[in-house]
């Protein structure tokens, strides 16, 4: 399949400050990619250089195979949604629908009727005659997803379209926008620093850090095995132990060796970080002879709703902590509480290793 | 996987579409147009400066014989003198009225503050007039003031009155955003009132008061009508320029004093500027609104003060509005309308006051136009810093040339002969192009404030919808800032009305505007038929000013339904 966008050593400086360094990132056609990175990390930055709203520094720009590094926004193919919306205030909500369409020198008739449309689509079929000011903010945010998709561009481009709404109603639109996208198979880039967002919609992730790419991949690539020590900080929860590779497959912490996937891209006794996520540090039923034992004593625990999160000290090695998620099922048949003896496993397809 | 050498980066060049064009020939031509109707003249006005009376280059000479002739070198010190005086005096005047308005309780807030307005519509020379009926030398209460009104003690009563609500408003600004939560602290932390005074209240005013005070600085320092009318021998800059141009037709030594008058008067706004860009927002979002709570001593007290105040501003115009319709002052005080019969006084009679609706509805309409299309293609056009800077320079440029400064430029430019655009000289057209060009700033930084609160992405979205700029200008940008384009559009019309410094110069016989009739007339020695003339300029710009606030609230409410939730 031939890529739909493709963007190639892309560099964005402001005066002395590098915004974007050397970015290259292929979309496929039909694709939903988010942006994910925290703030400041250059994905606002990357979206307008695509869009050709702040033009990039060098580096190039090729849209369904046109090099469009160089042109206008008005000479390219998107629709774009921002956080504020940026409806227009003293327009209807069809008139702000209809804006792009009125230009294009269509029937009247033609265009109430495409607007009544996209309206219907994004579930405000009757608002037509509303202004902006009189709709809520997850309500105007809908318009200005209908007046984007309104042109019918191959492109579509959302500034953190849903960090101004309150958590219920994003809920609602992060569903309803990502059915949408589906149903008109647009492809699509959304900026977000909300990762649970990002890996309930996304078809790809990239993660940005620093103007630069740190992984790109599924929600599932990026969550189960991030390329990057700050990837696996940033996407979820993550425990990282300090310690020295002994062999391409052992990590020494402390008084522990840890058995891990094979590492070769590391070099045999460098410091490295070996990481676990706290849901994947096994307690129940650990067989005699298995793998990563170590054993602990819960020093807090926190009732977080569904699960609790324990704050666990190795009790060979003082020094070494992680945190595990305990379901309540497991608090309650194993009567864990602050202070009780546990043997855990770090199971080692769980463990992954970094260097320092 | 190739190891190619990396390609070279060069750095790319952004093709511009129609729309970046489109606006960057405008700015190219509001540069123009901005180059022809401020700087040019100014330099034309600089450069007279050194030349004899025939045009030849003389260097520094009318320099040097300006500073080594006393009586002109007295009148720069005059000048100095006296806005220094009406400084000290105008601007904490202005500071406790305006505290009144927005720190305490007063009954009938709205009409104290209407009243302090009322100057503003009214050309200069209309105090000054007043000032004559009460203690000139057949005046009412000559026998209470000790010498003659006429010169310091008249020209200085009469900047107060002038100057009073241009520092009331700027106080007003200053003093209506207040924290109330600093106030609750300083209160919790048990300060006494006057060190609250001292270290909240008067630290927060702290930028309003100096641009107060270099606002009543430059407007006494520039102002031609007052010292005209009452400044009897006592020469100040404004009426130098006045009597070396039109008197003794010395255009190089008007010139010349017309520099001297610029130095202060640029400088003045330079400080400002300085001033102003240290000024942090003191006011954040999260800051509660200062709601003041009645107490009846201090309420009292400014009640008095302010009753007294908008009683000397009341008097001074009913002085002048009686002195109009008296027949024979002060010997027959029977009342009549004789005194509006303008033919008989001057040759344009009632055409002056036409002429002037005339002028002032065209700078109006030109002059909005201009100024909010302009800030609108400086605020909006991609990239061209350069020339976005230089048009920030020229349109802040006005604010700091005194008016008849800039009416001097005008005769210099526009009258020579070697100028095509000499064809204005003399036409009403002049007068609005000069009008437009004195008053620019104000409306510049209005729209250009309007079009920074409005959301920057409008450009964008319509960019991405492939509709081009201007279209969104005309349905969305121009629409939603209405009510500044009215605001910048009634001041234009009420200073076109009152102003005489800028145009002074630039009249002939069948354009001669109202305020100017006014100082011929008076310079005729009719006073009460200036007094008139007077009076019907100050009711002809209130009453625009009235229908303008009618219209803002009935009709802009029935036009912009959009801004109702
Ligand atoms: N016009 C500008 N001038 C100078 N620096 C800028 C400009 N615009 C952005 N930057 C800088 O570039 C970096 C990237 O900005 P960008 O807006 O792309 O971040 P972001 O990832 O979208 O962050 P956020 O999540 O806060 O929106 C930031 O450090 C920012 O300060
Ligand atoms: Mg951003």
């Amino acid at each position: 399949m031939t890529n739909y966008l493709e963007v190639r050593d892309l560099s964005k400086r402001f005066g002395d400050f590098t915004a974007l360094g050397n970015v290259s990132l292929d979309v496929t056609e039909g694709e939903f990619v988010c942006f994910l990175g925290p703030s400041g990390c250059g994905k606002t930055t990357l979206l307008r250089a695509i869009a050709g709203l702040d033009p990039q520094t060098s580096g190039t720009i090729r849209q369904k195979g046109r090099d469009v590094s160089a042109l206008p926004p008005a000479q390219r193919d998107f629709g774009i949604v921002f956080q504020s919306y940026a409806l227009f205030p003293n327009l209807t909500v069809a008139d702000n629908v209809g804006y792009g369409l009125v230009s294009r020198r269509q029937a009247r008739g033609a265009i109430a009727k495409r607007v009544e449309e996209l309206l219907a689509m994004v579930g405000l079929p009757d608002s037509g005659p509303k202004y902006p000011a009189q709709l809520s903010g997850g309500q105007q945010q809908r318009v200005a997803l209908a007046r984007a998709l309104a042109t019918s561009p191959g492109l579509l481009l959302l500034d953190e379209p849903l960090s101004a709404l309150d958590a219920r109603v994003r809920l609602r639109l992060r569903h309803e926008i990502k059915a949408l996208q589906r149903r008109l198979g647009v492809t699509t880039i959304m900026v977000t620093h909300d990762q649970e967002e990002a890996l309930t919609m996304a078809d790809r992730i990239v993660v940005m850090n620093h103007g630069a790419i740190e992984q790109v991949g599924s929600p599932q690539e990026i969550y189960r095995r991030p390329a990057t020590a700050f990837v696996a900080d940033f996407v979820g929860s993550m425990n990282f132990l300090a310690g020295t590779l002994e062999t391409s497959e052992r990590v020494k912490i402390g008084g522990l060796v840890f058995a891990c996937p094979m590492q070769d891209g590391l070099v045999v006794g460098t410091k490295v970080r070996l990481s676990i996520r706290p849901e994947d540090v096994r307690v129940r039923d650990l067989p005699a002879d298995v793998a990563n034992r170590v054993p602990v004593e819960v020093a807090e625990l926190d009732f977080v709703g569904a699960f609790c999160r324990a704050s666990l000290k190795v009790r060979t090695d003082g020094d070494v902590a992680l945190v595990a998620d305990f379901s309540s099922n497991l608090i309650r048949d194993l009567g864990v509480d602050i202070g009780s003896r546990l043997d855990v496993a770090l199971p080692p397809d769980r463990v992954r290793v970094y260097a320092a | 996987m190739s190891l190619a050498a990396p390609t070279p980066k060069t750095v790319l060049r952004i093709s511009l579409s129609r729309d970046d064009l489109l606006m960057r020939v405008g700015l190219v031509a509001l540069v123009g147009v901005l180059l022809l109707i401020v700087a040019l003249p100014l330099w034309a006005l600089l450069a007279k400066g050194f030349e004899d009376r025939d045009g030849r280059y003389v260097g520094l000479a009318n320099y040097i014989s300006y500073f080594s002739t006393p009586a002109l070198f007295n009148s720069a010190l005059n000048s100095f003198h006296v806005a220094a005086v009406c400084t000290v005096i105008v601007v904490p005047m202005s500071f406790l009225y305006a505290y009144a308005l927005t720190r305490t309780v007063l009954p009938g807030k709205w009409l104290f503050q209407g009243i302090s307005l009322i100057p503003i519509f009214a050309p200069s020379l209309l105090p000054g007039l007043a000032l004559v009926y009460l203690f000139g030398n057949q005046g009412f209460f000559k026998g209470l003031i000790g010498g003659s009104i006429y010169g310091f003690d008249g020209i200085v009563i009469a900047q107060v009155f002038y100057c009073f609500p241009h520092a009331t408003m700027i106080m007003v600004t200053a003093l209506a955003t207040a924290d109330a939560r600093l106030y609750e602290a300083a209160d919790a932390l048990g300060a006494s009132k006057i060190r609250v005074f001292f270290t909240v209240t008067l630290p927060g005013a702290k930028y309003g008061l100096i641009s107060a005070a270099l606002v009543v600085f430059t407007l006494v320092i520039t102002d031609f009508g007052i010292a005209k009318v009452i400044g009897g021998n006592f020469n100040v800059l404004a009426t130098d320029v006045y009597k070396q141009v039109i008197g003794q037709q010395n255009f190089s030594m008007g010139a010349v004093v017309g520099m001297v008058l610029l130095a202060p008067a640029a400088l003045a706004f330079l400080v400002d500027r300085l001033v102003q860009r240290k000024q942090v927002a003191l006011l954040t979002a999260r800051a509660v609104p200062l709601i003041p709570k009645p107490k009846f001593g201090r309420d009292l007290f400014f009640t008095a003060f302010c009753t007294l105040v908008s009683a000397g501003i009341l008097a001074i115009l009913g002085m002048a509005a009686w002195g109009s319709l008296i027949k024979y002052w002060p010997y027959n005080l029977s009342l009549t309308l004789a005194n509006y019969e303008f033919a008989n006084f001057d040759a344009n009679g009632w055409e002056s006051y036409f002429n002037s609706l005339r002028m002032a509805a065209g700078t109006a309409i030109i002059g909005t136009a201009l100024m909010f299309v302009g800030a609108w293609l400086n605020e909006k056009t991609r990239g061209f810093g350069v020339i976005r800077g230089i048009v920030q320079l020229l349109a802040f440029l006005p604010m700091a040339v005194p008016g008849i400064v800039l009416g001097l430029g005008y005769i210099f430019f526009f009258n020579a002969p070697n100028n095509p655009l000499n064809f204005l000289y003399a036409t009403i057209g002049i007068l609005v192009i000069n009008t437009v060009a004195h008053f620019y700033t104000v409306g510049h930084l209005t729209a250009t404030t309007a079009l920074k609160q409005i959301h920057p992405e409008f450009e964008s979205v319509s960019a991405s919808l492939k509709v081009p700029i201007w279209k969104t200008f005309g349905r969305v940008t121009a629409p939603i800032c209405l009510p500044a384009i009215l605001d910048i559009a009634i001041y234009l019309f009420v200073n076109a009305m009152t102003t005489v410094s800028s145009v002074i110069f630039l009249y002939a016989p069948d354009t001669k505007l109202a305020s100017v009739a006014a100082v011929n007339i008076e310079e005729a020695g009719t006073t009460a038929a200036a007094a008139a003339l007077c009076l019907v300029i100050v009711i002809t710009s209130a009453a625009v000013k009235a229908l303008h606030l009618l219209a803002d609230r009935f009709l802009l409410g029935r036009l912009q339904a959009w801004r109702r939730r």
